[in-house]
């Protein structure tokens, strides 16, 4: 079996410089005329540790390669040998892990949709029918289409970008719409801030998506597809037209596919920057050249979507699932996952944890496992605080939460949504009311502005958050930001403006107290509201050892040595890095003085 | 209509567009790719541009003006020699992004969406650009810079000036 050396090309990997080691292995390799495969593979997930090479069939797996390591990676490799160094430590057992097996970031997840990403070379079409593509397909076009909608509905499938909508009904009613010419679309303007699932998906297994559209078009009758990404995702677009060209030169687009008398074709459209163009009638909108504004509803875009034809929209990551649903069966596929909820999900967790990266794991999962167990737990031993899932549709649920199975249901019920499956974990230095902030401006930013509700309901929101980060705040402010978030809720007209409140809400049902803190005491207990916190040296505690004063990168900090330090409150800029740095923890993160009075 | 000169494609694109605008004509759901397009070879979209388009689409430059301002890649003021595009996705945010943002301000004395004065650089936010696993994150031109902290930005504006090595490998690797 030959040698195969697999360098990670997924985006992380790659601005932490895998290029340079992809382009040193092979120059090292092509020197010494050694007999390896080199390869340049999608997102294995655990950017952390990127740049990452692994070594197949044996499955050592390297991490934080630097290119002095190459000549000794080879040398090693050359001699049978696993390069010791590179592998991953365990920062609590201190053992080396061989294999990917063997760390724990991998050991709870279940890689389905996510198992060719890393593995293959996605711009060869080779690699991906020598792991069993294209067969699902195959299999589905003998099959009666009422059947195939039949299986889907029996999958238990449902919508990944969000909504959680059943993917069997959504084709059936799609496929039942007699008008002749119909479409596809693939939804991959993933907008989510924090969320990064489908660019990893098409930068790594672009043709398990095109798979999943074929099978899509053949069930509702539709010859022709687009896919509308993001064009902000260069790498995507650019191996998804790799994919679709040589899907073509295979026969697996065109007419007459497989010699089914199916005809199908794909086209790539590059979205121009605007959230809500996730959202289906604004998409349509956009790649019929207009303003990426949502239309009412009906008609739906199953009956009169693009250009007034029928249309049926999926997520990538549900049309991802697709193929694997007809390979594994839909049985065996409808096994994992909870009784509403089946297969696997894609997070992208960040934030402040340890591991972060790609993680795929099966529905009903809770959310500490996902954290503390494949995350690692909180970076720099910091206490969490809440986990933030959806981006701005959903919610940021405290520690009482997290031994939530997560699934579609559990999650609304909780106050959250899965949304596209953003996982952003935040720490005691997280204020979340400024988190909530931070929400509202993204969605008033991205509101198009075409219904009032929406438009007007987002700015008065975010103008009342700043007002009580700011150290503004009134004790009705959170009645009414209550109460703006339902009309908002009630009367807009799509999924971006009903769920923008939903940051808010959730916040305001489980950190009631840290917005009352802003507005009574005028106190941000994060320590994060830059008006409402004031750091003071404790003089009986300073030691004056002066490594406050040098780190400060504003010079407030004025003293002598072995003499107590002092803050000039005027210089301040509030950036809390004397608070990290002193050994002796004798600066204070307090509320201003005035508002410590009237405490 | 009158259009001033900085408003005027240059001279030496003003045929690249021209040529591709006889490829569109009359197409008028080929809008955006040919704005993405148009703003490829000329960097920005000039009123000229936009004349021209909806010129070669047969639709009005409301349209044209209205589909250029609503997308955040386009941009209708001409741009800086380099783009730096500080993320501010809910990863990069938590962990410090607004810092890093006020440091490019200060430095570069300007505001998101601005160019400095000598045009070299043009300071952008971004809502996310997917590489949330090394937040904070910021690009100049395609360069990805990550996990980055605000006493790190002086360096790398200054590579980009010509004064410094390239940061990249260790401005990733700080863990």
């Amino acid at each position: 079996m030959v040698e195969k050396i697999l360098i990670c090309g997924g985006t992380g990997c790659i601005s932490a410089g895998s290029r340079e080691i992809k382009e040193k292995i092979e120059a090292v390799v092509n020197e010494k005329q050694l007999p390896y495969q080199v390869l340049f593979t999608g997102c294995r997930g655990f950017c952390e540790k990127g740049p990452l090479v692994s070594i197949e069939p044996e499955g050592w797996f390297y991490c934080s390669v630097k290119p002095d390591n190459v000549d000794e990676l080879v040398g090693t490799l050359q001699n049978g040998q696993v390069y010791e160094s590179l592998l991953y430590k365990d920062p609590n057992t201190k053992e080396r892990a061989v294999t990917e097996k063997d760390i724990a970031f991998y050991k709870k997840q279940k890689r389905q949709v996510l198992r060719n990403c890393g593995h293959i070379d996605p711009e060869n079409i080779e690699e991906y029918l020598a792991g069993g593509g294209y067969q699902a397909l195959a299999k589905v076009l003998s099959m009666d289409r009422h059947k195939v909608i039949e299986e889907m509905k029996k999958s238990g499938l449902r919508g990944r970008g969000g909504g959680g909508f059943p993917t069997g009904i959504k084709w059936q009613i799609t496929a039942n719409t007699p008008q002749k010419f119909k479409y596809i679309i693939c939804n991959a303007d993933e907008g989510d801030p924090g969320a990064f699932m489908d660019r990893s998906i098409l930068e790594g297994d672009p043709h398990a998506v095109l798979e999943g559209m074929l099978i899509a078009a053949y069930t509702v009758g539709a010859e022709l597809g687009y896919i509308y990404v993001r064009a902000e995702y260069p790498l995507a677009v650019r191996r998804v037209e790799i994919a679709i060209e040589q899907a073509r030169k295979n026969g697996y687009l065109g007419r007459d596919i497989l010699g089914s008398a199916f005809n199908f074709d794909i086209m790539i459209k590059e979205g121009a920057g605007a959230f809500v163009c996730g959202e289906e009638t604004a998409l349509i909108e956009s790649i019929e050249g207009n303003r990426g504004m949502p239309r009412p509803r009906p008609p739906f875009p199953a009956t009169g979507g693009l250009w007034d034809k029928p249309t049926n929209i999926n997520n990538v990551e549900t049309l991802a699932n697709v193929p694997i649903i007809f390979r594994m069966g839909t049985e065996e596929y409808s096994k994992i996952g909870t009784k509403t909820s089946k297969g696997t999900k894609v997070f992208a967790l960040t934030g402040k944890v340890k591991n972060t990266g790609l993680v795929e794991v099966p529905m009903g999962i809770t959310m500490k496992e996902i954290i503390f167990d494949i995350g690692g737990g909180i970076r720099g031993n910091k206490a969490f605080k809440a986990v933030q899932i959806g981006g701005p549709s959903g919610g940021c649920l405290p520690e009482s939460q997290l031994n939530l199975p997560i699934d579609y249901d559990s999650l609304l019920e909780a106050g959250a949504m899965m949304g596209s499956g953003g996982l952003v974990v935040m720490d005691e230095r997280t204020c979340m009311v400024e988190v909530s902030r931070f929400f509202l401006n993204f969605s008033q930013t991205e509101s198009c502005g075409k219904c009032t509700p929406c438009r007007e309901g987002c700015t008065r929101m975010l103008e009342i958050l700043e007002r009580i980060v700011d150290g503004k705040g009134a004790p009705e402010d959170l009645e009414l930001l209550e109460s703006l978030s339902r009309s908002i809720k009630d009367a807009s007209l799509c999924g971006l403006g009903q769920s923008a409140p939903n940051p808010v809400l959730s916040t305001l049902r489980y950190f009631r107290g840290e917005y009352l803190a802003h507005i009574e005491q005028k106190y941000c207990p994060a320590g994060v509201c830059k008006n409402l916190v004031r750091f003071e040296v404790i003089p009986e505690e300073c030691k004056g050892c002066g490594i406050c004063a040098k780190f400060c990168p504003v010079q407030a900090i004025k003293g002598e040595r072995k003499k107590p330090y002092e803050i000039d409150p005027e210089i301040c800029s509030k950036c809390g890095i004397c608070y990290e740095k002193c050994p002796v923890k004798a600066i204070t993160r307090g509320a201003r003085k005035e508002a410590a009075i009237v405490q | 209509m009158t259009v001033e000169a900085k408003e005027k494609i240059p001279e030496e694109h003003s045929q690249a567009v021209n040529e591709l605008l006889s490829i569109y004509k009359g197409n008028p759901g080929a809008l955006i790719p040919i704005l993405q397009k148009v703003q490829d070879i000329v960097g920005y979209l000039p009123k000229d541009a936009m004349i021209r388009i909806a010129d070669a689409l047969n639709t009005s430059l409301s349209k044209v003006y209205g589909v250029a301002t609503f997308y955040s890649q386009f941009h209708i003021k001409p741009r800086g020699q380099h783009i730096v595009r500080v993320c501010q996705g809910t990863a990069c945010h938590v962990l410090g992004a607004s810092e890093v943002m006020d440091r490019f301000k200060e430095h570069l004395n300007t505001s998101p969406g601005e160019t400095t004065e000598d045009g070299k650089f043009t300071l952008e936010s971004v809502a996310c650009i997917g590489a949330c696993g090394l937040a904070p994150v910021i690009t100049i031109d395609d360069k990805t810079h990550g996990k980055l902290s605000p006493d790190r930005v002086e360096e790398l504006l200054q590579y980009y000036t010509g004064g410094a090595s390239d940061p990249l490998g260790e401005t990733t690797r700080i863990q």
